[in-house]
């Protein structure tokens, strides 16, 4: 790859980080590999396990909700650290310091998480409603949750990958640090889901989009308020 | 030199006195409540003071947390640490309690009634603050890591606190700060109820006191 050019405004620099992300990842697929396979891992071992025919119809919502959100989520906990301790391990942090501004950097780093789990959503959703046998009453609410919470679940694990590139115990770390920040929007994900797994009318899940929609705006401001100082740290 | 000393004397003296009394009143003065299983409701004296203090702590740590990032001064950090680790203590007492209480009132220990959820939410987050200061070891960067981290929970924490919990309906007895906008309780139990709330926040403040001093000595011997 050529040498970054120094941007100077804020949205160069993330397109350019965004561009830079996806290509490292596409060289070495290490993050794509591993979010892909665990997840279609725990798909494999939970539609084995419970499948679309153990559990009773009145069961049914709520367990796949929950199971569907866990799989998201952890997949999200073994890909996202990525982004910030691959900067810190390859010795390329100080580099990317100074050729971008910080909140460029979060930007671009935002995106490509966006992007990595949005796809990782894309390829699991369909195969988990195939597979679970899972009926949705309504789809664009669905839809619109999963791109609600696979947003918040970006932002708030990138920024938590900020913070974890500088500790040791990285890994374990991340889980511990990021479940507290997501747990608000996982449990209002898992709702909301349930309810759009049961009934068609949209209006029933209003209340849980404008909390998801609420959390995003709320954890992504706060995160590039806060990048500044973690990022120089 | 000698007034400040002697006041402090007399201030820790007091806050002493004081929490025996409240023992004494918890337990022998006020009368039980009303509709509450047996004698379950003397649990409040005690329960709603640890949460409350907890809860304080929390937004104790934020702010000293906010004052670290802006200022640079290592004190602050001192004291938002020490704010969170009796944070954590009082968590975990206000958890131990409320859960005791459950028993007893509703028959079962534990059943994610959305008081439960939010305080096991704050324990968590305690826990992984404590967790990523020590996984740091450079003062400097503990303090500019944890400071962000306090600030971000902050502010995502109260979703699951406020927002969730009012999408249900909710066992836990009606808060002192609840939709009808007084405080209903009986004058007995009202005494007993805010002296523990003053005597809660007093050892809270002494004990954070005791803590910010222990991290600076540690601190100068160090260096």
């Amino acid at each position: 790859m050529s040498a970054p050019r120094p941007a100077a405004g804020i949205l160069p620099a993330a397109i350019a980080v965004f561009r830079r992300e996806l290509l490292a990842e596409w060289r070495t697929r290490v993050a794509v590999n591993s979010l892909f396979l665990f997840a279609f891992a725990v798909l494999v071992l939970v539609a084995y396990a419970v499948g679309p025919t153990r559990l009773s119809p009145e069961d049914r919502p709520t367990v796949n909700a929950v199971l569907l959100w866990i799989v998201l989520f952890f997949s999200a906990m073994t890909g996202l650290s990525r982004t910030f301790v691959h900067e810190e391990d390859a010795g390329t942090a100080a580099a990317l310091r100074l050729s971008a501004p910080p909140s460029g950097v979060l930007l671009g780093k935002l995106l490509a998480n966006v992007a990595l789990l949005g796809a990782v959503t894309v390829f699991i959703v369909p195969l988990f409603v195939v597979l679970m046998g899972f009926e949705i009453m309504d789809p664009p609410l669905f839809v619109l949750l999963l791109l609600l919470g696979t947003f918040g679940l970006a932002s708030a694990s990138t920024f938590t990958a900020a913070l974890v590139s500088k500790a040791s115990a990285k890994g374990a770390l991340f889980a511990v640090l990021a479940i507290p920040l997501l747990l608000p929007p996982l449990v209002g994900a898992v709702l909301a889901t349930r309810v759009a797994a049961t009934e068609a009318d949209f209006s029933a899940g209003t209340d849980f989009v404008r909390l998801l929609v609420a959390y995003d705006g709320v954890v992504t401001t706060a995160a590039f308020l806060l990048f500044d100082a973690v990022w120089r740290e | 030199m000698q007034a400040v000393k002697s006041l402090g004397f007399l201030l820790k003296a007091l806050l002493g006195i004081g929490m025996a009394a409240i023992c004494w009143g918890a337990f022998l003065y006020a009368r039980p409540a009303q509709s509450f299983v047996g004698e379950s409701s003397r649990i409040v004296f005690f329960h709603v003071p640890m949460a409350w203090v907890s809860t304080l702590a929390f937004f104790i740590a934020a702010w000293h947390s906010a004052v670290y990032l802006k200022k640079r001064r290592i004190e602050s950090d001192d004291a938002a640490a020490g704010a969170a680790r009796l944070g954590f203590v009082f968590c975990v007492l206000a958890t131990v309690t409320g859960s005791i209480f459950a028993r007893v009132m509703w028959n079962s220990y534990w059943n994610w009634d959305p008081r439960e959820t939010s305080i096991v939410l704050l324990l968590l987050v305690y826990g992984a603050y404590l967790g990523l200061r020590g996984a740091l070891d450079d003062p400097e960067r503990r303090a500019t890591l944890s400071a962000a981290y306090a600030l971000v929970a902050v502010v995502t924490v109260p979703f699951l606190t406020f927002a969730v919990p009012r999408m249900y309906q909710s066992l836990h007895p009606d808060t002192v700060i609840n939709a009808r906008g007084k405080v209903e309780m009986s004058a007995d139990i009202r005494t007993v109820f805010f002296s523990s709330m003053v005597a809660f926040m007093g050892l809270f403040y002494w004990m954070w006191n005791l803590d910010r001093r222990v991290s600076r000595i540690v601190r100068e011997r160090a260096a």
